[in-house]
């Protein structure tokens, strides 16, 4: 890896067309023809669709259709899994019997000629339901806690419980030991640009200007969804105007788009609402952390427990994996960490933003501030006093390793040493303030990737573009061109 | 978004006849065009009043004079505004975002509905918004609502950051319809909700907000508003405070109070005004107001934390106010 970028001010090179507004998204490709799907969502968080009143619906202007689980073309949805979807469980199947299963779910897509009329009559679309108790809280005591399935997938640490040494009774005879729970609400990636996919199939070829960081997958997925071969499934997505992680999975609007496009024979764009993006697309779930730290009087870590649950749905097991930094990231011979998940009757989880890792520092991190003010040691000399000198989880060498030297450099740019750590020392006019430390590690998965690209084009035609720092690597934008295009999650400067 | 009709009248005259056949009026739309999209708000006839000349931004000696249809970011940064009520300006750029300042107007600004999650949701019961159909909030998630000035009918707050300091200052504003003028406080445009929460205000019908007057005073030159939220930008209050004091000889001369956030209307805290004159400033006076304030809160289900908030967030707005040279 090379860091050569870091500190350099280098144009991006789609970045004058984003700026100037010249990037297309995928909702901007409007086809000729073309029409507008509306998605209307349970109201209910649990239960039966009981009724749906199509007819005013199909009696107001311009509506051409009113899709729901009583007209639906019955859809194939034959087994797929990439690596971002869950590997146990199975995905929503959109409009395909009366079940609800958490509120928001498509229950109808209303398509007519003009957005506004297709609003219009979405809104008016009276739907019934029988409502039934349901569960949505983690610390619901009708919630069971369930192991989470161990996958294997590489870069991933995943284990439902895992122990080095003999932590328990390690951390009763410790001489320090702090003891915290840490409770994070459920986060929604809401980025600026909207998911939105425009379907149009010529015969049984399918094309979809679709928000996606994952473009090859969207397209095996929705080729599995309908059954027909993956080559006739074309995916392109010039941009993504913010992900997150919420467009690495393919989710039902896609399929809903693609559905009604058909049944139409016509052109059918789906462009979700910022409400609607609370509900179907991912979320990083709600979680509820342990953590225990011993500790010897002069700040060596003795044993760390970390544990904890995370939410999941009903029908997929989503794992987030908070618990790995805490087995490497500090030097600590006795370590227990122990995972659930907590089904509850919610839309599945997906990844956001360092899925898990992020979760876990905060909890470690915190739990590692109060071992210092309880021993009275300076948070960073801490942290310098459990430096590992190998991965002690994985029991191999680290391939890097800069935590050291990045608290050294840090500290001497921020004039650390004027620090006063008692609190409420510190002022800045008639604000308190405190300065504080955090390390955070994160697993650098490589993978191969091929893709081919003709050469002198820089932007038009779409056929792989290298976006550079910040936004992935290579990243393949549509499958018509040859290529194997990894995820475009995480970022890493190549 | 249900279909509606738009006239733009060129004059006050046209304006005004199209208010009084049941016309909405619309300037910067940054509440209503949200409302209609959602189909809370369903107007059949939309009043365009940008083309009158309502926007002038004036001092009549140490009175300001605010046309209504000025807009929030021209106010905040009018010099008029900034020398002689610099409480007005802190208080626009602590509301909304720079994009909807920029569009927003003053008269938009006071008129704006409530931010009560459930009246936004077609799907939950709201009095406001279906008179008679139930308040969803009361047995739901309350921790934004009032403790002050509420009913069995609606609990929502007023959301203006803007009305909590008019009201303070005792500003005044002059409305016009077909019938003719009406001059009153500011403070009486509002009204709690009562058993009738979907009538808002005490405008009468047709009747359109042609510009508000601050009057000035000692107290102008040591105001200061603290909102207090749960982030530090784009977000309604929790708890909001505008304070202004007119100290002399070591000694509250004067002083002005109200909070937002907390009650179903601006909420100005005269027993507090009234238990500071006469003392000195600092927190010990401070702090006898506060507990005055709170005096008669009642807390929902999930916002009594308002209640301690409100009283810490008088005695730091009154120190900061204190403060200013």
């Amino acid at each position: 890896m090379t860091t050569a970028v870091i500190g350099q001010p280098i144009a991006r090179v789609d970045g004058p067309l984003k700026v100037t507004g010249g990037a297309q998204y995928a909702a901007e490709f409007n086809q000729p023809n073309q029409t507008y799907g509306v998605i209307v969502g349970s109201t209910v968080g649990l239960g039966r669709i009981t009724g749906i009143d199509v007819a005013p619906v199909l009696r107001l202007p311009g509506v051409l259709a009113v899709f729901s689980h009583l007209n639906a073309p019955k859809l194939v949805y034959a087994p797929h899994k990439s690596v971002i979807d869950p590997a146990d469980g199975e995905r929503l199947h959109v409009l395909q019997d009366d079940r609800v299963r958490f509120f928001g779910q498509p229950v109808a897509l209303v398509v007519a000629d003009t957005l506004d009329r297709a609003e219009r009559a979405a809104a008016a679309l009276r739907v019934t339901y029988a409502a039934e108790p349901l569960v949505a809280d983690i610390h619901d005591p009708k919630a069971p806690q369930v192991i989470a399935l161990v996958t294997a997938q590489p870069g991933f640490r995943l284990a439902a419980d895992r122990v080095r040494g003999t932590p328990d009774t390690v951390l009763a005879a410790s001489p320090a030991r702090v003891d915290a729970i840490f409770e994070i609400a459920r986060e929604n990636h809401n980025p600026m640009e909207p998911h939105a996919t425009i379907a149009v199939w010529f015969g049984e070829r399918l094309t979809l200007w679709s928000k996606s960081q994952y473009v090859s997958n969207e397209k095996a997925e929705v080729a599995a969804i309908f059954a027909i071969p993956p080559d006739n499934v074309r995916v392109i997505c010039p941009f993504v105007g913010g992900g997150f992680g919420t467009s690495l999975r393919t989710w039902p609007h896609v399929t809903l788009a693609a559905l009604a496009a058909r049944a139409l024979s016509r052109p059918v764009k789906v462009v979700l609402t910022r409400r609607q993006m609370f509900h179907t697309t991912g979320h990083r779930p709600r979680t509820s952390q342990h953590i225990a730290l011993g500790a010897t009087a002069d700040g060596k870590l003795t044993a760390i427990f970390h544990e904890g649950f995370a939410e999941t749905s009903r029908y997929e097991t989503y794992i987030e994996s908070f618990t790995g930094q805490s087995e490497f990231l500090y030097a600590c011979p006795h370590v227990r960490t122990r995972y659930r998940v907590v089904p509850t009757d919610t839309a599945t989880p997906t990844s956001m933003r360092a899925p898990g890792e992020a979760t876990g520092m905060h909890a470690l991190e915190c739990a590692m501030d109060e071992l210092a003010v309880a021993l009275d040691i300076d948070p960073i000399e801490l942290r310098r006093r459990n430096e590992p000198d190998h991965d002690e989880s994985a029991q191999k060498p680290f391939s890097s390793r800069s935590l050291l030297r990045c608290l050294e450099a840090g500290a001497a740019r921020f004039g650390w040493e004027r620090r006063d750590r008692r609190p409420g020392s510190m002022r800045d006019g008639r604000l308190l303030i405190g300065w504080g430390v955090a390390a955070s590690t994160r697993s650098a998965a490589q993978a191969p990737c091929d893709a081919r690209a003709p050469a002198g084009r820089r932007h038009g035609g779409g056929r792989g573009r290298r976006l550079g720092h910040g936004s992935g690597n290579l990243h393949l934008d549509d499958t018509g061109c040859r290529g194997h295009a990894r995820p475009a999650g995480g970022s890493r400067a190549v | 978004m249900m279909p509606f009709r738009l006239e733009k009248p060129t004059n006050e005259r046209d304006a005004l006849r199209a208010g009084a056949r049941a016309g909405r009026y619309i300037a910067g739309g940054t509440t209503l065009v949200d409302l209609m999209r959602e189909e809370v708000e369903q107007p059949p006839l939309l009043v365009d009043i940008n083309a009158l000349q309502m926007n002038t931004i004036r001092a009549e000696g140490d009175d300001l004079v605010i046309g209504a249809l000025a807009r929030m970011a021209q106010v905040a940064a009018h010099p008029d505004v900034l020398r002689l009520q610099p409480l007005l300006a802190e208080t626009l750029i602590e509301g909304a975002s720079p994009q909807l300042r920029n569009m927003a107007s003053i008269g938009g600004n006071l008129m704006q509905r409530v931010r009560c999650p459930y009246f936004r949701m077609l799907d939950a019961a709201c009095n406001k918004r279906a008179p008679g159909a139930g308040c969803a909030a009361i047995g739901g998630f309350n921790g934004g609502h009032a403790i002050f000035g509420a009913s069995d009918h609606c609990v929502a707050t007023h959301p203006s950051d803007l009305a909590v300091s008019l009201v303070a200052l005792d500003a005044t504003m002059r409305v016009r319809g077909i019938g003719g003028e009406r001059v009153f406080p500011v403070e009486a445009l509002f009204r709690e909700p009562g058993t009738t929460p979907h009538i808002e205000h005490t405008l009468r019908p047709g009747e359109l907000i042609v510009e508000v007057r601050v009057p000035g005073g000692r107290h102008a030159r040591q105001a200061r508003y603290l909102k207090v939220r749960d982030r530090s930008s784009y977000e309604f209050a929790l708890v909001s405070v505008a304070a202004a004091l007119d100290i002399e000889n070591g000694v509250i001369r004067g002083v002005r109070l109200a909070a937002g956030g907390v009650g179903t209307r601006p909420w100005r805290l005269r027993p507090s005004e009234v238990a500071l004159i006469d003392h000195p400033p600092g927190r010990a006076s401070y702090g006898r107001a506060a507990a005055l304030a709170v005096e008669g809160a009642r807390p929902l289900t999930d916002n009594a934390f308002k209640v301690k908030l409100l009283s810490a967030t008088i005695v730091r707005a009154l120190e900061l106010a204190g403060d200013v040279a």
